[in-house]
């Protein structure tokens, strides 16, 4: 056991973290909405070449891990940068997985070609709220038992019908019988190919959250040194202090599980799928209490939309919220962790 | 960054199950869990016989040349039967405040005597008054020639029954302020003036009330210098943390549960584990256990590393204690009426523990640094926040 990163991963780390910063201030999140896409800050993040640093290198890619996916993830949360990236990588690691026709990949790769993944298996015509929909150029969609790749309609990234919704994310429906769709996979390769990537999706997420948390505790804590009732500063008083620490505890609990999971990923330990599902479900309680927390000790400002805390707060429940209830996600737990019927 | 877990003990599992196979027997579980004392005397006198209570300490003082890798399995092993040591436990926090702070002729006197199984050391802390506020005891020791008269009476002195000592903690300068005028001394509980009264809890332990009548004990009892007993209690601390938790036999409820649910079947003849309702809060269990663990591998993982220790074991106790509270809740929910049956009751569900551990994580967020003491610190040491107990 060794849970230190590794001087590669602190450097990426430093280096994120630096990126987002500069990059993705609360006034580049909040002129990006309500689209919660910024066209200008996703080349520069193409560019950095975070979408692909998982995807091998004799494939184009940066040959780095899960786990460094999760730190470019965890800082993106921390910064709510309004860039696709954790779609574009589950999905470009998705195209270049699977055999057969090779150009939407290496276009993916390359950057040129901005992909996602429905979450959701599709029965009709429609797969409904796709996570980044509104700005993809191609959608991979599981129908049936086909894994496939759906390319417009909506032309170059834009406001591709794009719906107002709590997390200004940019989620549209897509429609399939007016695009142009390839069959990817078939059969139960498909199936799996599709269950990966939403696992994918889930422990990227999860690491995002942690971000989420991780700000959101200390817009909190900021804020709770700074303003005065009674004569003191209300950092002192208990009912706040320990609502903070059992954030605090939480935030290391699922920054722990997060990159547990990650590590599982790149481990290619059976148990990766389930640690991914449950990181996400651990992440997102916490996230969505620390952030309501942080929001409440504003008092009447945590309520108003000048104070930053608020753009958390929506995230921390909206994010998650794509994948569907929680509660569903919990009760299958038990079936994948002790019987083993499903990753 | 690495999350394989790889058991330390391995290459001395073979032999520790080798000795807990020719010496220990099975019914001391059950007879610890009867009489409520989690420490077995008969067990200890053998750990001492084969040198296993002296492994890893300098020959000096009475170490022997037992692998302490073998020694730790063997503990294990017998923890993983549901052998408490508590006894042994505080003895050896004791043990290693005498190694820092006592004088050569101290370290010679206690330290062999208790690796040779002869002497065992209850900790007297907390009183009818103070718990938390630990450093409020009235407990007074008073000077008089070359002896200590001790006063007062100590509570939750768990195993003292069976222990040839109490650590007490007592007021030594009664003028000067709260933290500066304690002591600690070595009090035999075969003195004149020492009284046990047992003190029966919900979770089935048995621990204790003691009292102390004009003891007197000589100035080698003394740990320490005299008035600086709140520094010397710190040293102790720093052990507990070593001692406190045998992270191998952590039960997981929610895998207990999941296997009842399998087999247990509805009216209409479907599993229980079917039903969502139970499910959801399995799965919400396994997640929770998930990360009290992930919080102990943190713990344990930064002391090996011999780092100074952050927030990690006050996060670890205050996460784990509290969620095991809540999953002992639910687990006697989920089994509906069968729930109810203790481990005396033919049939109950897991013969019964599900309702021994309902009852048993009560003290869990009480003992070794309460929830609020906890938060607390958390809240102070971690977050920055503003100190919000008023310091005297």
């Amino acid at each position: 056991m060794n849970l230190d990163f590794t001087d590669d991963q602190e450097a990426l780390r430093g280096a994120v973290r630096e990126f987002f910063d500069k990059e993705s201030p609360p006034e580049v999140v909040r002129a990006a909405e309500p689209l919660g896409f910024d066209a200008a800050l996703w080349r520069k993040v193409v560019e950095l070449g975070l979408p692909a640093i998982a995807v091998p290198e004799d494939r184009g890619g940066g040959g780095a891990g899960f786990v460094e996916l999760a730190i470019a993830a965890e800082f993106l949360g921390r910064s709510l940068a309004p860039v696709p990236l954790i779609e574009a990588a589950v999905a470009t690691t998705l195209l270049t997985s699977v055999p057969g026709e090779a150009t939407p990949a290496a276009d993916a790769v390359a950057g040129e070609l901005l992909a996602t993944v429905a979450l959701h298996p599709v029965t009709g015509d429609v797969a409904r709220l796709v996570p980044a929909g509104a700005v993809a150029d191609l959608v991979v969609v599981l129908r049936g038992e086909e894994l496939l790749a759906v390319r417009g309609p909506g032309g170059p990234a834009g406001a591709a019908g794009a719906v107002p919704n709590l997390g200004a994310m940019p989620v549209a429906d897509r429609r399939l019988d007016t695009g142009e769709v390839t069959v990817l996979a078939k059969g139960a390769q498909a199936v799996a190919a599709h269950r990966r990537a939403v696992r994918h999706w889930e422990l990227l997420t999860g690491a995002a959250l942690l971000g989420i948390a991780s700000r959101a505790l200390e817009l909190g804590i900021d804020y709770v040194l700074d303003r005065r009732a009674f004569g003191v500063p209300i950092a002192g008083f208990q009912t706040v202090q320990h609502r903070l620490a059992d954030n605090s505890t939480a935030i290391e609990g699922t920054r722990l599980l997060a990159y547990k999971a990650a590590w599982a990923h790149d481990a290619g330990l059976p148990s990766a799928g389930t640690l991914a599902t449950m990181s996400l479900l651990f992440a997102s309680e916490t996230a969505f209490k620390t952030a309501s927390d942080s929001l409440h000790f504003h008092g009447g400002y945590g309520y108003t939309l000048e104070y930053d805390v608020q753009l958390y707060f929506r995230r921390a429940k909206a994010w998650p919220l794509v994948a569907g209830d929680r509660r569903v996600a919990y009760a299958r737990l038990p079936h994948r962790l002790f019987d083993a019927t499903e990753a | 960054m690495d999350f394989w877990e790889s058991d330390d003990l391995a290459e001395h599992r073979e032999a520790a199950r080798a000795w807990v196979e020719a010496n220990v027997r099975p019914e001391w579980v059950d007879e610890q869990r009867r009489s409520g004392c989690h420490q077995t005397m008969e067990l200890h006198a053998l750990l001492a016989r084969d040198g296993i209570l002296a492994a890893g300490w300098p020959p000096q003082y009475g170490g022997g040349d037992v692998d302490p890798g073998f020694a730790a399995a063997v503990f294990d092993e017998c923890a993983r039967l549901g052998l408490h040591f508590d006894g042994w436990a505080t003895t050896v926090m004791v043990l290693h405040t005498v190694q820092h702070v006592g004088t050569e002729a101290q370290k010679r006197q206690y330290i062999p005597a208790a690796l040779r199984g002869e002497l065992l050391i209850a900790l007297g802390y907390s009183e009818p008054d103070s718990g938390s506020d630990v450093a409020a005891a009235k407990t007074t020791a008073v000077r008089d020639g070359a002896e200590w008269v001790v006063n007062g009476q100590k509570m939750f002195t768990s195993t003292a029954q069976v222990c040839s000592h109490v650590f007490v903690l007592a007021r030594t300068a009664p003028d000067a302020p709260k933290h500066k005028g304690l002591s600690l001394f070595l009090v035999p509980t075969d003195a004149p003036g020492f009284e046990v009264q047992p003190i029966h809890t919900l979770g089935g332990q048995v621990t204790n009330a003691t009292f102390y009548t004009g003891v007197r004990v000589p100035d080698t009892a003394l740990i320490g210098e005299a008035d600086q007993g709140w520094s010397v209690m710190r040293v102790a601390l720093v052990y507990e943390r070593g001692v406190s938790s045998p992270t191998s036999v952590e039960r997981t409820v929610a895998d207990d549960l999941a296997a009842w649910a399998r087999e247990a079947r509805r009216p209409d003849g479907t599993a229980v584990l079917d039903d969502p309702l139970v499910a959801e809060r399995i799965g919400r269990i396994a997640v929770e256990e998930e990360v009290s663990r992930l919080l102990g591998r943190w713990m344990n993982w930064n002391a090996a590393k011999g780092g100074v220790p952050g927030p990690e074991g006050s996060m670890r106790k205050l996460f784990w204690s509290e969620a095991g509270q809540r999953h002992f809740s639910e687990a006697l929910d989920i089994l509906g009426a069968e729930g109810l049956l203790a481990p005396e009751a033919p049939g109950a569900p897991a013969g019964g523990m599900f309702e021994h551990d309902f009852r048993n994580a009560v003290v869990t967020t009480i003992y070794g640094g309460a929830s609020e003491v906890l938060r607390d610190i958390i809240a102070e040491r971690h977050l920055g926040l503003p100190r919000s107990r008023p310091s005297l």
